[in-house]
């Protein structure tokens, strides 16, 4: 009897605290992008159980398209306009977001272009490979809305597991094989000074929102654990945006991995890895500029210099962009370094230089990829007279690099512009210096840039071989997107008008 | 009426981009079919030059210190930058000379591309340099300028080195380097004197009110002159950044090395006056002796290294050190006087050093060498061509009568009552060095004259046959000579253009200063 009574008032206490749990309301609109490529990765992997061998190449065309579809809510998100803040601030879908969401999808959706042709003709797991690739995307389109320390850290570690298992995809190479394990070891290393530091900045400010962190720290004087904190936190970012002195994984990860990877980890991981980073430090740490901008100061003029210095020696080109990377992400890090003193400049800078540099560097790898389909190789030497027997290539090839170079009227001028420009209107003697270094540091990255475009236009043949170059449909679909988007960039207001809306929603901004 | 109002609003425009979309359709033509590549390259550039034509016949002489033919759109909203574009008394000349160099240096190019050939690269290259040159003359936004000067570096890159010398591919990286060296640093003076003019736009006569109004201090203005001092300077050359320029010429194709005389050479001086001086006068006054100082320098360096000098393009190419020399001392006087001549100078050194370019490729197509000692008696081989060299270097010492002497004597004479309250003595000085800068000018090319054009022909080519000037050169050359002399015989022609805003140039100079 008092057994049955216990239950009954066991059912009842439940039934108290299913009335007492109020369901938080959930805005599937503002969820919706995210929903459709989780839709879209559990499809993949169902699929790739069911389909025979023969018809694995429906799978990267789901992929693709599946990403394309994500683009849809996101299109009506930025049509309705509202900002939008869930789960009690943790995670919003403002126009920021919305930028950067689409980025993530785009470029996915070009890396899956690299991808098609490249897994399924190199004997390597299909399904698998879309599936993680999804995966890994999703990280990401979850980092562009993430206000709160614990989702960060949840989207981070979501972008980054997959992509650990990618770079090592080419699992007969030893070449593949330390991709992964450098890229795996180096990175879980950088997640534990990263997860130190969020502790102590939890710690010190009681709550892991970005706002209230941003609230709790601008009181604070300047005390010695609140500075290792954000030291602490920005390293473990710098690692993952391969910012000098945390760069040394990156060209052997790329060089082994395989190439739409090495592609996919120098555009689309190396964004989020800012994305991240610009939320902390705009929102999190605005109180604590006075650490931020000496630290990213450093960081950027490192980061630029010894990524220039080092490239110009590189025989591979693969390698080469690797270290042309880490130097492009000095002069991301370049606004964020006199930030506080610039206002909004800083988020449009580092917004409108990742669009355009996305598209730039996924060009240039796919030139690689196109051109290796017949060389089988990325030494530079290799593409000694491209001009002769692949005009196209070898011009588009052109426009990339000169765009990386900074070159008017490819893109790459107007990111470096507006770098300039953040930088410059901060008006302290640290950003001119750092204006100036900037300046020598884009004409040296020219020695570089222009050495494969002497090879391509100036050099003969290395094996006399001069038949065609086969580029198949979904390469020359990846290289008219990226190849229009970087000339557009560079002459239209469209990417400074993306970056220039990509603002926070006011209510989790300081 | 209809027909006018068209012109005014989108004759620049469509001078500037024709030549581009010219080089987009000729993409899409296969490169064997050589001829249409040629025939589609001259047309797009004849074209180009009779748009070019009717904007300037329109041109109301009347007013050539008023910008006409203005549009000014929304571009970069973000950034501030406007499509803004118009031309005024400066901008005339050179585009005009523009105008006339790129076509003349198609039908030169007719019958032999330099190796490795593919005229189809060759041509699209030229029309998108075309494209940058015109637009840097008609830009009067600083972005929109920045865009277009840094526009021709990439075709240039490749001209020089795909289809140069020996050394091209160290000339052109070096070319390349040097030239945006110089233009970073000058993006970043633009960079600031945005901010310290604080008018919220880049355009040229927007900045130049602010800074004014501003009273931005003293050092500031320095610090973004020396920012600016370093992009035109290099591009010009000033001496000491001139040590790209001989590799370029030497290294380059006939047609580049002529276009980079003519033209791209230019834009360095035209920066300083369209941008420099009117933005920043109180710091060009200061600055004004230390360029004074390099001028002469690089006139009498020049002139100098011209007599060392054993290969004849290699000297020619030093001769503009030394002719660009008198331009910047021209402008470094900041009076009316010497910037006029100035602007002489800049047509009168693209039309002689362009035609000396033309004519040392022909030499080097029939000899095999440009190594002076083994040339000589071009005048017995080949006697037109011999003439024709010998005019041109008559015009380039400055023989008067011809239109050399207009570029240096009145820059000469202006360093004798310098403006701004600069220093007579420093640039009396000047005015004596270089003075004797064109007895130099005259030694070298009258010794390069004697030593390849007289006496009888080396022993090498003795039997040689030579053939002369053909058909397709006498088409490029004549236009250029006959200007040569009637700018000589009748200077007007440019100063009547140039006058009216080198006069509101000198005279803002001097109230800036002087108030």
């Amino acid at each position: 009897m008092s057994v049955l009574a216990t239950v009954a008032g066991l059912g009842h206490a439940a039934q108290a605290a299913r009335d007492a749990f109020e369901r938080p309301a959930v805005d599937w609109h503002a969820l919706a992008p995210d929903l459709v490529v989780v839709g879209v990765l559990c499809l993949v992997l169902v699929a790739d159980l069911f389909l025979p061998e023969d018809r694995k190449g429906v799978l990267p065309s789901l992929a693709g398209l599946g990403l394309l579809a994500a683009m849809v809510p996101v299109l009506t998100l930025a049509a309705d306009g509202t900002d939008r803040v869930l789960f009690g601030g943790a995670y919003a879908v403002d126009n920021f977001a919305l930028v950067l969401k689409a980025l993530f999808l785009v470029s996915g959706y070009v890396v899956v272009l690299l991808s098609t042709n490249y897994i399924a003709e190199g004997d390597y797991a299909e399904g698998e490979y879309y599936f993680l690739l999804l995966a890994s995307i999703l990280g990401m389109t979850v980092m562009a809305s993430a206000r709160d320390l614990v989702t960060i850290f949840v989207a981070l570690e979501m972008l980054s597991i997959p992509a650990y298992l990618l770079a090592g995809w080419r699992k007969r190479d030893p070449k593949g094989n330390e991709a992964g394990v450098k890229y795996y070891l180096m990175g879980v290393f950088a997640t534990g000074i990263l997860l130190y530091g969020m502790s102590l900045v939890y710690g010190l400010a009681g709550t892991t929102q970005l706002a209230g962190i941003g609230e709790a720290l601008a009181t604070g004087e300047s005390v010695p654990v609140i500075s290792l904190a954000v030291v602490l936190v920005v390293a473990g970012f710098a690692f993952k945006v391969s910012a000098v002195p945390f760069h040394t994984w990156a060209p052997d990860t790329y060089e082994g991995a395989p190439t739409p990877i090495t592609a996919f980890l120098s555009v689309s991981s190396k964004a989020a890895g800012f994305v991240a980073l610009v939320q902390l430090v705009v929102i999190g740490f605005a109180g604590q500029t006075e650490v931020v901008r000496p630290l990213l100061w450093l960081l950027a003029v490192l980061s630029m210099t010894v990524g220039n210095v080092v490239a110009l020696r590189q025989t591979n080109l693969v390698r080469m962009l690797a270290y042309s990377g880490i130097s492009q992400a000095g002069f991301i890090l370049a606004p964020l370094a006199v930030v506080g003193q610039i206002g909004e400049s800083t988020l449009t800078s580092v917004v409108t230089y990742l669009l355009i540099y996305a598209a730039m560097n996924l060009g240039a790898f796919t030139v690689v990829m196109a051109v290796a389909r017949k060389t089988g190789s990325a030494e530079i030497p290799s593409f000694g007279g491209l001009i002769t027997y692949a005009p196209s290539l070898a011009v588009l090839m052109s426009i990339f690099l000169f765009a990386l170079a900074g070159i008017p009227p490819l893109a790459g001028w107007l990111a470096k512009f507006v770098a300039f420009r953040a930088v410059v209107d901060a008006d302290t003697g640290w950003a001119y210096a750092l204006a100036v270094i900037m300046a020598i540091n884009s004409v040296i990255s020219l020695g570089y840039y222009a050495n494969v475009a002497r090879e391509m236009w100036m050099n003969p043949v290395p094996d006399g071989d001069t038949s065609r170059v086969r580029v198949p449909v979904s390469l020359t679909a990846a290289l008219a997107i990226t190849g229009l988007l970087t000339i557009a960039f560079g002459v239209t207001q469209w990417a400074t008008d993306l970056g220039d809306v990509a603002t926070f929603v006011a209510s989790v901004s300081p | 009426m209809d027909n006018n109002q068209f012109l005014t609003d989108w004759g620049l425009t469509l001078m500037v981009f024709l030549p581009l979309a010219g080089a987009l359709v000729m993409l899409l033509i296969p490169r064997a079919e050589e001829t249409t590549h040629k025939v589609v390259a001259l047309a797009v550039a004849l074209a180009t030059a009779g748009i070019g034509g009717a904007v300037i016949a329109d041109f109301d002489y009347g007013a050539t210190d008023t910008l006409q033919f203005t549009v000014d759109e929304s571009w970069i909203e973000v950034i501030n930058a406007r499509y803004a574009i118009g031309i005024d008394g400066l901008a005339v000349p050179l585009i005009a000379l523009t105008l006339l160099v790129v076509p003349l240096c198609i039908i030169y190019s007719w019958n032999h591309f330099p190796e490795p050939r593919n005229p189809k690269a060759f041509l699209v290259l030229l029309l998108v340099l075309h494209t940058g040159m015109l637009g840097t003359f008609v830009a009067q936004d600083l972005i929109l300028f920045f865009v277009f000067f840094e526009v021709v570096l990439l075709p240039m890159y490749f001209l020089i080195g795909v289809w140069g010398g020996e050394q091209r591919q160290y000339a052109a990286i070096k070319f390349f380097l040097f030239t945006l060296f110089g233009s970073a640093l000058m993006l970043v003076s633009f960079l600031a004197l945005y901010f310290v003019a604080d008018v919220d736009s880049f355009v040229m006569s927007d900045l130049a009110r602010g800074v004014a109004e501003a009273g931005v201090d003293h050092r500031t203005q320095m610090l973004i002159f020396g920012g600016m001092f370093l992009g035109f300077g290099i591009k010009v050359p000033i001496f000491p950044f001139h040590t790209w320029l001989p590799d370029a010429h030497t290294q380059a194709p006939t047609v580049g090395s002529v276009i980079l005389a003519a033209v791209l050479l230019k834009l360095g001086t035209y920066g300083f006056v369209r941008v420099a001086l009117p933005i920043l006068p109180e710091a060009a006054a200061d600055w004004a002796p230390w360029i004074g100082l390099l001028a002469v320098i690089g006139i009498i360096y020049g002139a100098l290294a011209c007599l060392a000098q054993t290969d004849m393009k290699r000297l020619i190419a030093f001769s503009s050190v030394a002719h660009m020399g008198f331009t910047m001392l021209g402008i470094s006087t900041l009076t009316d006087f010497g910037l006029n001549a100035a602007v002489m100078g800049m047509v009168a050194h693209g039309l002689i050093t362009g035609m000396l370019f033309f004519l040392t490729g022909s030499v080097k197509e029939r000899w095999h060498t440009l190594e002076i000692r083994r040339l000589g008696g071009i005048l017995v081989k080949a006697p037109r061509l011999g003439w024709v060299l010998g005019f041109s270097a008559m015009a380039s010492l400055g023989l008067p009568g011809l239109a050399g002497f207009w570029g240096e004597f009145p820059a000469i004479l202006a360093a004798y009552e310098p403006g701004a309250d600069l220093s007579q003595t420093t640039f009396r000085v000047y005015m004596v060095v270089a003075a004797i800068g064109t007895v130099f000018a005259a030694g070298y090319l009258l010794w390069l004259y004697q030593r390849t054009a007289f006496g009888t022909p080396t022993e090498e080519f003795e039997h040689e046959e030579i053939h002369d000037v053909l058909p397709s050169e006498w088409i490029a050359w004549v236009p250029m000579l006959v200007l040569i002399l009637a700018i000589g015989i009748f200077p007007n022609i440019v100063f009547r253009v140039s006058d009216g805003q080198m006069t509101a140039v000198a005279q803002s100079i001097a109230a800036a200063v002087g108030g």
